[in-house]
Formats: C-alpha cells, sequence, structure tokens
C-alpha cells in the first residue's frame, strides 16, 4: 500500500484532489481510499487530505503519518512547523512554488518534484485552482499513476470547457515538473 | 464535495469511488421514497446536495421539501409517513437537537421513517467533528439504531432500514448512522446496484398488509392520547417490536445477500474470534482500523479478535454474550462519552449483556475519537497489550482516556 497527504488551504481543491487521485487509481483496478481531515469549512485554512491505494481494499480509516508522498497546494504552507513530519528518505515531494528550490525542504525526503502550478492553473483553468495541475506532476514524479487514468478520473468531476482545461492543465504539470534528487 | 454522479440504467452494478454522503444519498434514491425533506448541516450536507441534484435531473421521483429546519424535516416526513408515503431524512448533531421532540414524536407514533443521521459531537463545546455523542444522546428515543463501517454498508444498511421500518410486525423508524468526516467524507471504491435488485429487494413490502393511512375524508386519529395501562401496552408493544427486529435483521439481510451478494452478518460481526483469548469491540468506521491491528497483532502470534456491533438498538445483548463467550478479556473502542457513568456507552451496554449471561469477563473500555481525534493504529494496538495484561490478571485501569492518559 502506497500513502499519499495532501496539503492545502480551503477553497483549493486539497480535498477534491485525493477523491479524484483515488478516482484515478480505481480507473487502472486498483482500490483506493480518501479523506479529507478540517474543521469548520473556512477558506484560506489549511486543509489535509489523505489517500491510500493497493491491491487489496483498503482498510483502516485513519489519518496518515508516515506519507510515501505528499502534495503541497500552497507554497505558503511551508511555514508550518509540522508540514514534512513523517516523510521519509525514500519519500517524494509535490510542490507548487513559483521559486526554484535550491536546498531540500525536509532532511527526509528522496524527490521533490516543483512546478508552477498555481501560474498554470490560472493560465489553464482561469483561477489559481492548482490541484489537478498538481496531480498531473505527480503521475510523473511518481510514476504509480498514468496521466490518462488522472484524465479519465477527471470526467466524474467536470464536464465541457472545465473538463477541456483541467486535463490540459494536468498535461501541463506533468510535463513542466522539474524533478530534483537529493 | 458535490459530484457530478449519474445513475446508470444497466442491470448490472456500477463501480464508483464514493463517499459514504454520496452512499445514502444513493441508498435513498435506490429506495424510490415519496417524500424527502431535509436540511443541511456540516459533516451531512452532501447527502442534500445530492438529492437535491437528483430531484432537479428528474431521478430522483420525489415529493423534495426544502425545509427551514430539521424540526420541520422531521415533523414533515412523519406527516407524510402517515399519509402512506415512504420518507427519507438525513441530519447531524445540532440538527438531531433541533428535531427531538418530532424524532421522539416519529418513535412514540411508530413512524416507518428512515434518517440517516451522520456522528458529530453535540452542542455544547462548539466543534465541527465527530463523534457518536449525537446517536448516542437519543438511544433511548425508541429508534431502531444501526451503526456502519464503509461507504457501501451505509449505502446496503439504508436499503435494508426500509425493510425493517416498513415491515409489519415491526413498524418503526430506524436510523442509520456513520461517523462524521472518518466516513462521511471517506471516498471508497464501491458499488451502485442496479435499480432493478433495490426494487426487487423492496418488493416484498408491497404484498403485506396496507398501513393505517391518513386519507381526506377519512378522519383517523394518529398521536393517540393515552394514559396508564393504556399508555404502557403501547410501551409494551413498541418494546416488543424492537425485539422482534433481531431476528427480522438476519432475516433482510440473508434476502439481501441473495440479490446483492453482500452480508454483514447481523446484528454482531466476529473478526478471527474463533480461537482468540481477547477481542477488541468496535463499531463504525473504526472498526476497519481495528481489523488492520488485529492482523498485524496476529503476526506477531498474539490471540486477539474483533467484534463488530452494527446493530445498537435493540440492543442485541444475547448475541454479545454469546460471542464473548470464553474470552479472557475485552477492549471496547468507545467513541462517545456516557456521562455519570465512568465509561462510554458501548462498555455500559456490553458489561449489562454480559452480566445477563453470567460471565465474568474482564472489559476494559477506551474512550477515544472525540471531536475528530484520531484512532490510529498505534492506539489500536496499545488497546490489544493492555487487554492482553488484563487477561493475565495484571491491573490495567477499567477506563482510558486515549491518548490523554
Amino acid at each position: 500500500m502506497k500513502q499519499i497527504r495532501l496539503h492545502g488551504r480551503g477553497g483549493q481543491g486539497a480535498a477534491l484532489a485525493s477523491q479524484m487521485l483515488a478516482n484515478a487509481f480505481v480507473v487502472e483496478g486498483k482500490h483506493a481510499a480518501s479523506f479529507p481531515m478540517f474543521g469548520f469549512e473556512r477558506r484560506g485554512a489549511p486543509v489535509i487530505s489523505f489517500v491510500r491505494f493497493d491491491d487489496l481494499p483498503v482498510r483502516e480509516k485513519t489519518q496518515i503519518y508516515a506519507p510515501d508522498c505528499m502534495l503541497v497546494l500552497d507554497p505558503g504552507l511551508q511555514r508550518l512547523p509540522n508540514l514534512f513530519d513523517g516523510l521519509s528518505p525514500e519519500s517524494t515531494l509535490v510542490l507548487n512554488s513559483s521559486k526554484e528550490v535550491t536546498e531540500s525542504p525536509s532532511d527526509n525526503l528522496k524527490t521533490t518534484a516543483v512546478v508552477n502550478a498555481s501560474a498554470i492553473a490560472i493560465a489553464e483553468v482561469g483561477r489559481n485552482i492548482s490541484n489537478t495541475c498538481l496531480m498531473g506532476a505527480f503521475c510523473a514524479a511518481t510514476g504509480w499513476l498514468k496521466l490518462d487514468s488522472l484524465h479519465e478520473a477527471f470526467k466524474f468531476y467536470f464536464s465541457g470547457k472545465l473538463l477541456e482545461n483541467n486535463k490540459n492543465s494536468a498535461t501541463r504539470g506533468y510535463n513542466e515538473v522539474k524533478l530534483i534528487e537529493w | 464535495m458535490s459530484t457530478k454522479i449519474e445513475i446508470s440504467g444497466e442491470t448490472k452494478g456500477e463501480r464508483r469511488v464514493l463517499t459514504g454522503n454520496a452512499a445514502a444519498a444513493y441508498g435513498a434514491l435506490l429506495a424510490r421514497p415519496d417524500v424527502v425533506a431535509l436540511y443541511p448541516i456540516t459533516p451531512q450536507t452532501e447527502v442534500v446536495e445530492l438529492l437535491s441534484q437528483f430531484h432537479a435531473n428528474g431521478l430522483l421521483d420525489a415529493e423534495m421539501i426544502q425545509v427551514e429546519g430539521e424540526n420541520s424535516a422531521m415533523s414533515s416526513i412523519i406527516a407524510a409517513s402517515v399519509a402512506g408515503g415512504r420518507v427519507f431524512t438525513a441530519t447531524s448533531s445540532w440538527g438531531l437537537a433541533f428535531m427531538y421532540d418530532a424524532f421522539l414524536m416519529a418513535a412514540g407514533t411508530r413512524t416507518p421513517a428512515v434518517m440517516v443521521n451522520v456522528n458529530r459531537e453535540t452542542p455544547g463545546i462548539y466543534s465541527v467533528s465527530c463523534s457518536r455523542q449525537d446517536m448516542m444522546s437519543v438511544r433511548d428515543a425508541g429508534w431502531i439504531q444501526i451503526e456502519v463501517e464503509t461507504t457501501q454498508e451505509v449505502l446496503d444498511t439504508v436499503l435494508m432500514a426500509y425493510r425493517l421500518a416498513e415491515d409489519n410486525d415491526i413498524l418503526l423508524p430506524v436510523m442509520v448512522s456513520y461517523d462524521g468526516y472518518y466516513l462521511s467524507f471517506m471516498s471508497e471504491d464501491m458499488e451502485i446496484p442496479p435499480q432493478e435488485y433495490a426494487d426487487r429487494f423492496l418488493a416484498s413490502l408491497k404484498e403485506q398488509p396496507e398501513r393505517l393511512k391518513l386519507v381526506p375524508g377519512g378522519p383517523l386519529g394518529f398521536h393517540a392520547h393515552a394514559l396508564l395501562e393504556d399508555f404502557m401496552e403501547y410501551r409494551y408493544k413498541h418494546v416488543a417490536a424492537m425485539e422482534r427486529t433481531k431476528n427480522k435483521l438476519v432475516e433482510v439481510e440473508k434476502e439481501f445477500e441473495d440479490i446483492f451478494g453482500r452480508n454483514y452478518h447481523g446484528a454482531v460481526e466476529e473478526y478471527r474470534c474463533e480461537d482468540a483469548d481477547i477481542v477488541l469491540m468496535t463499531m463504525g468506521s473504526s472498526t476497519g482500523t481495528a481489523r488492520v491491528a488485529v492482523d498485524k497483532k496476529r503476526e506477531q502470534g498474539i490471540k486477539v479478535g474483533l467484534v463488530k456491533l452494527r446493530l445498537f438498538r435493540p440492543f442485541p445483548k444475547e448475541i454479545v454474550a454469546k460471542v464473548l463467550k470464553g474470552k479472557k478479556a475485552v477492549g471496547v473502542i468507545d467513541r462517545s462519552v456516557c456521562f455519570g457513568w465512568d465509561g462510554g456507552h458501548l462498555y455500559n451496554e456490553t458489561k449489562a449483556a454480559l452480566y445477563d449471561s453470567g460471565q465474568n469477563v474482564k472489559l476494559v473500555d477506551y474512550i477515544t475519537g472525540i471531536a475528530s481525534l484520531d484512532i490510529t493504529i498505534d492506539h489500536l494496538e496499545r488497546a490489544i497489550d493492555e487487554v492482553g495484561q488484563a487477561a493475565k490478571g495484571k491491573p490495567v485501569k477499567d477506563v482510558t482516556w486515549l491518548p490523554l492518559e
């Protein structure tokens, strides 16, 4: 089983991203489960969500403390003292950032995948909702999921122009992400 | 959280990734209710959103009442049920509190309503978070209460709830509960069964004697007045109907399995209990986590099992006593606080059930998962270790607040 933790802020789509990822793994014939954790629904408040996928059914309904991969939707969240807790030397970080990353954000990381997902989302979707772009980058960084499966999963959530825009955003994330090995 | 979903017209089920809330909405849709009255509240809101969407799309052919509060939601469906309709509503915590008088009325009038309650902390300490304090606060209201573990079980149990509620031998309201956040927002791969299956499963309800209905021009008194022994007789019959639910659930699940190919083992499920010296006892979403903890401990050679309680009201005391027979110690995982007793509700109920059976099984209670606290695999492994100590006769606290203590 692989475990993925997403960090965002209310309104940025971290919760929906975890659902879409779970859906995409199921498209590939795997079992998956995801859920978000937040208190009151407030825009801008930190939101965490979790995804597990496996060849066997996922039974545990508990938060993720040792993620194999972490997605950070909002660059400002890096200031949170506990953000990177639970990472391991084998973990992958997928980071939305407009800045070049020259130092490893955590001592416990194998790969950092950086993409300017906000800029891509504004260009492709018309709003700073970076989730679908970052999921495309996730596919490239981990190799756990095909981009096509992600596109397929989007169909359950978007239609028409919005579907096309988000597919484009994910594709650009996939193509434009920079992978840094530490 | 809403997702764009259309129901398939095929005869095969549809594999989908859905939240517990979406599963509840699909369960209600497949039951073909006549009247649905809903008011949104976190973490139940998605149920309202989806059923409204189904109604707007023409999938849900029901009278949809957008009420101004939960008290009206419950009052509306009682009235619709009295007029002969199949009814549905859903709520949580403050909403349940706000409908309290109507909620009691539904039980007292033997209204065959089905309601989903998404478990959330109760008013007082302001916290939009999970616990079973809300459903436990109405355990003596006279409703049948079933608590579920997975999103698939949410959908399936909503369908089963109609077979209990509207059965001529029962005629009682049924509450299907699931944990807020940990199940309401949990997306899992599951099956939306074909409408044809649901229709076949519910068809037998049409063959039973017609319910007494309030119809225009035919004056009838519902909400009967009674005193003394007349009143007592109503209560007596109500309790007898609740007792009949225990066997009825087994019958209903058997028929469910024949059609849908799934089964939840009736009121109580035993997991790896056969040769177990000690067991954990759980309800709801943390049961899945407990399965993992039990498997891990089994790999270390510890003979531990798991008992999942599904039917909370009526409390299946005979089955609980039977499955715990011969166990050396039991660790109860409670997600609610039984004020005035040092312990949780499941602990107290289980203790009472064991007393009746004359068994002296050591019970250890864990109050955990309060206000969305995560019930982790580590917590449950610690509980198993301590229960193992208790089984060896070593001193272990009767009630532990985990992870506070």
